[in-house]
């Protein structure tokens, strides 16, 4: 594939590697906020191969793992109400709720339905006039877009019966919360490209100069990503701390502008819970007053949610970077990827996930069973 | 197995996990996935309810009888709920015999005859279960089997997909042939018989809410032929199997685990077509997971490799056959893949349906 | 959250409105909105995300990155000596 195979090149890879090890003086801790980065870090190896004076942290960059779980019980509610078609991107289907997940739900009758793009959804609740359809609107500033179209077009074309369940969350507040956290320990960001595709890059200015730490906006093929690490302890080595570009075939200071206007009309900054670290301020997006009507949080009332999070699933203290997944006690234990207790353990590019695969490796390279 | 137990249905205790936090009074989706659910579903629900009345639990494709005469048949069946019934390259009548086929074809049989069962949705149109049907009988046609009893039933409009075939066939072991996942051995080679993901893309790609163009179709193909072949070369291949639901790496993880061996491959000697990469790159997929229908997985002693892949070049289903990877004693159960970087990974099942992510 | 692969625009239609395309990813194509990249043509190359294309990607931009890294690999094969290459694994 053209613009991809390129940049997956692993003699180039190769140079990198080295140019990181030979660049690196002392050791650094490196935060990618990104779960399409982690997983690309997960799943080419790059972790291993990378020099050990380098540290990866896989920051909550999966909307999957943040999604708070009031709000995945209350899309569980939802989706189980017979009249409801309740549409989802796969990522979100084996996240367990506090009883149980969108599988589930299936399994009982409900209509749950995964869908490619957002826009599928708002085709069905045009098909199924009889039906209430209701699309789960997670996702970090990437997939706002998506999802404000599918909100303004449902309006466009009368669909009353199309709404919305929003739970969209923000990356730069998180980099706040995480770098005013006084146990933090990164040193470096890597940022999420196709973010920044969309949102561009200065809102990462103010954060890069209060908290002194370099930011550097990284794509997400194996070249990408370590070009993206390789900037960041450069720039660590010399002392500085500044934004900086490493996917500009993608990204622009300004960002995507038509996608700006449709966030600012469709979405308002709100607060919100992020699963395993907590509520942070303003750190979220929910519909606008304007498509309130879409909003499929007031449209269906599912009571008081009582929220059950096993007390013993760290999954936010390893989204911070605090533990690696080894070092909770649950892991490997309770929480496997077969029975997950926390979110970190059930997405493709959950830190705990990806543990649980290597952990074998080594465990059997120790003769170990 | 006492009638209070078998009523409860799930014999609690055969549970591996000691705390489970969700354990599933209800039957979902990905048990039917082909992945670790399937596999906890056959071993904790089915072969525990059944008790002393179910042989051994080795997960193989079909099953071996020897009748003491000198004579052994493999019996296997498989039930086919595709959704679309029709997808490009073919239908659910072609993967139902095929699929039968192939199952008794991976104890290294010659198959004979195949029995056939319907479940019809009332109000299916007769058209469409003609057009099955057809398909179904060319297809046989082409294996060189009989389709020589079977049974139809009618469920109420609302309650059957269209229709469900299920497919049990029988066939004859040639002497000498001794197939079972647990014969694989330290040193043997890993040979896959041509390009994986084809049959799962080709079904996606009109799957409602995905659709997406491409000119993929399914590789839905009896294989007896092309193990009869291999056979030719060597009576000492010593696994066979189907990477069907999924694929490639749920078909290497079960018989690294049955075996108890390690098994060892380059990403980059798989052969994926471009277009099956491009779908699973747009969808998050990965195609080691994505189902196949004409391909097999052998794997032989080093010492006939290379007789074995030659003959399987020389016929259609496998002229594009090529070697994997390896049998190893370190990582004993696990399949670990070298990355196109060079880093290793464990390859896992998958643990239930393939789903498109956004992540 | 960022799944976006890049793909080439090959015809351009009106959807009640809507400013979509047909992006082929290789071999495969994909019914893709362009409701935020109006300067998108036929023949550019974009990244879709969640049936969104979310830029136009910079085509001169992508070779300039290509060939820094090839710099970096003359530069790392010039200074390399038969120790250094054995790198920390």
């Amino acid at each position: 594939m053209k613009y991809l195979d390129e940049f997956n090149d692993p003699v180039l890879a190769r140079a990198l590697f080295e140019q990181i090890d030979a660049a690196a003086t002392k050791q650094w801790a490196v935060m990618e906020v990104c779960g399409g980065q982690t997983h690309s870090i997960i799943r080419n190896g790059i972790d291993q191969l990378l020099t050990d004076k380098v540290e990866l942290i896989h920051g909550p960059g999966c909307p999957v793992c943040v999604t708070p779980l009031e709000m995945i019980d209350r899309a569980l509610a939802i989706a189980s109400r017979p009249e409801v078609i309740f549409c989802s991107f796969g990522d979100m289907l084996r996240v367990p709720g506090s009883h149980c997940d969108l599988f589930s739900v299936k399994a009982d009758g409900g209509d749950v339905r995964v869908v490619y793009s957002p826009l599928d959804a708002v085709n069905l609740a045009e098909q199924h006039p009889d039906k209430e359809v209701v699309f789960f609107g997670i996702g970090f500033e990437t997939t706002a877009p998506a999802n404000a179209m599918a909100v303004f077009q449902a309006r466009e074309r009368g669909l009353a019966n199309f709404s919305m369940l929003v739970s969209h969350v923000l990356v730069p507040p998180a980099i706040e919360a995480l770098m005013s956290s006084p146990v933090s320990r990164v040193n470096g960001f890597l940022a999420a490209g196709h973010v920044c595709t969309v949102m561009g890059t200065w809102q990462y200015e103010p954060l890069a100069a209060q908290y002194e730490v370099p930011i550097v906006i990284t794509g997400f093929e194996p070249l990408d990503v370590l070009d993206g690490i390789r900037r960041c302890v450069l720039q660590l080595e010399a002392g500085r701390h500044e934004v900086e570009n490493a996917y500009p075939r993608a990204v622009s200071p300004e960002g995507n502008r038509p996608a700006q206007a449709m966030l600012a009309s469709v979405f308002e900054v709100c607060d919100r819970q992020w699963r395993g670290i907590g509520m942070i301020p303003s750190s979220g997006w929910r519909l606008s007053a304007a498509f309130a009507d879409f909003d499929a949080e007031r449209r269906f009332d599912v009571g008081t949610l009582v929220v059950d999070e096993p007390e013993r699933c760290r999954a936010g203290d390893v989204l911070q970077g605090l533990i690696k997944p080894d070092q909770c006690e649950c892991f490997g234990n309770e929480c496997t990827p077969r029975t997950p207790m926390g979110a970190t353990m059930v997405s493709s590019e959950g830190a705990c996930a990806a543990y649980y695969l290597y952990r074998r490796l080594a465990v059997a390279g120790r003769g170990g069973t | 197995m006492s009638e209070a137990s078998l009523a409860a249905g799930i014999d609690a205790e055969g549970w591996s996990c000691p705390l489970p936090l969700r354990h599933q009074d209800k039957v979902v989706m990905g048990h039917g996935g082909g992945g670790q659910l399937s596999g906890e579903l056959i071993q904790h629900l089915f072969l525990a309810s059944f008790g002393a009345a179910a042989r051994s639990a080795t997960p193989t494709d079909s099953y071996v009888m020897d009748l003491g005469n000198g004579t052994r048949l493999a019996f296997s069946t498989d039930t086919y709920v595709v959704r679309p019934l029709f997808f490009p390259g073919g239908n659910i009548g072609e993967l139902a015999v095929n699929g039968t086929v192939n199952d008794v074809a991976m104890s290294g049989a010659r198959p004979l005859v195949l029995s056939t069962g319907f479940v019809l949705e009332e109000g299916l149109a007769m058209d469409v279960l003609g057009r099955i049907a057809t398909s179904m009988g060319a297809a046989a046609l082409r294996a060189g089997v009989q389709l020589v009893t079977g049974d139809t039933k009618v469920v109420e409009q609302g309650h059957g997909d269209g229709v469900y075939i299920n497919t049990a066939g029988i066939g004859v072991i040639p002497e000498g042939v001794d197939i079972r996942p647990d014969r694989a051995r330290p040193g043997d080679v890993v040979i896959i018989s041509g390009p994986i993901g084809l049959h799962g893309i080709a079904v996606l790609s009109v799957r409602e809410g995905l659709e997406f163009g491409t000119e993929l179709r399914s590789d839905t193909a009896a294989l007896n032929g092309l193990v009869a072949a291999m056979l030719g070369a060597s009576t000492d291949v010593h696994v066979l199997r189907d990477p069907t639901r999924g694929g490639l790496g749920a078909s290497l993880c079960e018989i690294a685990e049955t075996a108890g061996v390690g098994i060892e491959f380059e990403e980059r000697s798989i052969p994926v077509p471009d277009e099956v990469r491009a779908a699973c790159g747009f969808l998050g997929l990965d195609a080691l997971h994505v189902a196949n229908e004409g391909k097999l997985v052998a794997i032989v002693p080093p010492e006939v490799a290379d007789a074995v892949l030659a003959a399987m070049m020389a016929t259609t289903e496998g002229r594009d056959a090529t070697v994997i990877g390896r049998i190893t004693d370190s990582h004993p159960g696990l399949v670990v893949a070298r990355t196109g970087l060079g880093a290793t990974r464990v390859v896992d099942r998958p643990l239930g349906e393939q789903l498109p992510r956004i992540c | 959250m960022c799944l976006g692969v890049p793909g080439k625009v090959l015809e351009i239609r009106a959807d009640r409105g809507t400013r979509m395309a047909t992006v082929d990813f290789g071999g495969v194509t994909k019914s893709v909105c362009l409701a935020y990249v109006p300067e998108v043509e036929v023949g550019d190359y974009t990244i879709v995300h969640a049936g969104f294309a979310i830029t136009k990607l910079d085509e001169k931009s992508a070779l300039e990155t290509l060939r820094m890294f090839a710099e970096i690999g003359l530069l790392d094969e010039l200074s390399a000596d038969p120790a250094a290459s054995e790198t920390t694994r």
